[in-house]
């Protein structure tokens, strides 16, 4: 009971935060903010029981806020407000109509799920109570992540090594005849 | 329930950013408070009220006690990477744009048109 | 950067490239692993060049060199892989190695190996990412 609590608290300080951080007019003030988020994020995952995804999370974020940073470091940091035009109005009634729509699906995806904290494991259980025995991990995520679902993983590396191409393609200066 | 609806309201705030924001950083952090959003949900639904964190080192231990899902977990953690990733991705193109445009304002590239 | 904070960011990184090293290690008996602990030691190199300023590496060279490991890493994951067609009938889902007492360091088969080789795949990446910009930042200002 006590762990609903702390978490919803912890969920409206983050929705305050995202507030500050769509409507700041610092572009600095904004990516602070989103990195407020984030320690959020790590003290919900904290409260969960993963410890495994805290970490991960907590460094993510921080190298997250150092390349944002990079990025804002030598242009404009201020947004500027221009006056509003038909394509804002379009935006506006696109976002409330996908909202709307997305309560709906909402709805009726919540409606299946167990209520919070008594969820059964089924697909799982072999993944949680014979990982000892089957892998010799005692980390049953790391066992899951490269042993049962190893190709997922190998999909994200897959995925790292084309943005690090992507990146060096992007940025690349002069072509390679000059 | 009301966990799970918290968590829908701060999708919703990252879905209206994405789609009343103009500026392109703007655009990325609206982005990651989406991805934050989902991930939350998704170890929310994982989660079991007595249960130990998935980290055992005595096969007797489990005997008799709940254990977290591991599952969501472990896709969570393979998710969490690949947002840092493509996050960086759009960062670059979004100074590559600055250099030609110098604005990041997405109305104003598209009006410019190289 | 004044000296002092050069000096105190050599130290602090060679100290969080071990807590890197060992988070990676010890990733199949505690939480951590190839993930975060390769974000760990990319960010031991990106606080050298926050502190010591762009002359302190060479870049370029440095780039070549991020990228080799980076494509190696994955190659030698997929053989490792590919050694599971010999040993079973599974590719990357055979752990063929020894599994050991669990708890030990040396143990789980072929998860620690995984582990290590994901570490350095992250870190090569996130450091080229950074590497990169940097290497365009000094090339717009020339």
């Amino acid at each position: 009971m006590n762990t609903e609590i702390y978490l919803a608290i912890i969920l409206v300080f983050m929705i305050i935060l995202a507030l500050v951080a769509i409507h700041a007019k610092d572009l600095l003030s904004a990516v602070i903010a989103q990195g407020a988020i984030g320690y959020g994020l790590v003290l919900c995952f904290l409260l969960l029981k993963a410890p495994d995804l805290a970490i991960v999370q907590i460094v993510a974020e921080t190298i997250t806020l150092i390349i944002m940073v990079a990025v804002l470091h030598d242009s404009t940091w201020v947004e500027r407000r221009l006056p509003m035009c038909r394509r804002d109005m379009v935006n506006y009634t696109m976002a409330l109509l996908l909202g709307v729509v997305l309560l709906y699906y909402f709805i009726d995806a919540i409606s299946v799920l167990q209520p919070f904290g008594e969820h059964t494991l089924r697909m799982s259980e072999v993944y949680a109570y014979k990982a000892i025995e089957l892998t010799g991990a005692t980390n049953f995520v790391k066992g899951v992540l490269w042993d049962f679902r190893a190709l997922d993983t190998m999909g994200e590396a897959a995925v790292l090594f084309t943005t690090a191409i992507g990146v060096l393609a992007i940025l690349r200066l002069k072509g390679k005849k000059n | 329930m009301t966990l799970y609806i918290l968590c829908f309201i701060l999708f919703l705030v990252g879905l209206y950013g994405l789609l009343i924001s103009r500026n392109i950083i703007k655009i990325v952090i609206s982005l990651t408070i989406v991805e934050i959003s989902i991930f939350l949900l998704l170890i929310m639904v994982g989660y079991i009220s007595d249960g130990i964190a998935p980290v055992v080192f005595d096969a007797q231990i489990l005997e008799n006690q709940a254990v977290v899902d591991p599952l969501p977990q472990t896709m969570v953690l393979t998710a969490i990477v690949i947002a840092l990733a493509t996050n960086s991705m759009i960062l670059t193109m979004a100074i590559r744009l600055y250099k030609k445009y110098g604005t990041f304002d997405v109305h104003e590239i598209s009006k410019l048109k190289g | 950067m004044s000296v002092i904070v050069r000096k105190v960011a050599q130290l602090l990184s060679a100290m969080i490239f071990v807590f890197g090293m060992y988070v990676v290690i010890h990733g199949h008996i505690m939480p951590g692993g190839g993930f975060s602990g390769g974000v760990l030691l990319a960010s031991a190199f990106i606080l050298l060049i926050l502190a010591q300023g762009k002359d302190y590496f060479q870049l370029k060279q440095q780039r070549k060199i991020t990228s080799f490991y980076e494509s190696l890493s994955v190659l030698l994951i997929l053989l490792l892989g590919a050694g599971g067609l010999f040993a079973g009938s599974l590719f990357l889902f055979n752990n063929y190695l020894p599994k050991g007492q669990p708890g030990e360091l040396l143990s789980a088969g072929n998860i620690p190996i995984y582990s290590i080789l994901i570490g350095i795949k992250v870190a090569a990446t996130l450091f080229t990412i950074f590497l990169a910009l940097t290497i365009y930042k000094e090339e717009v200002s020339k």
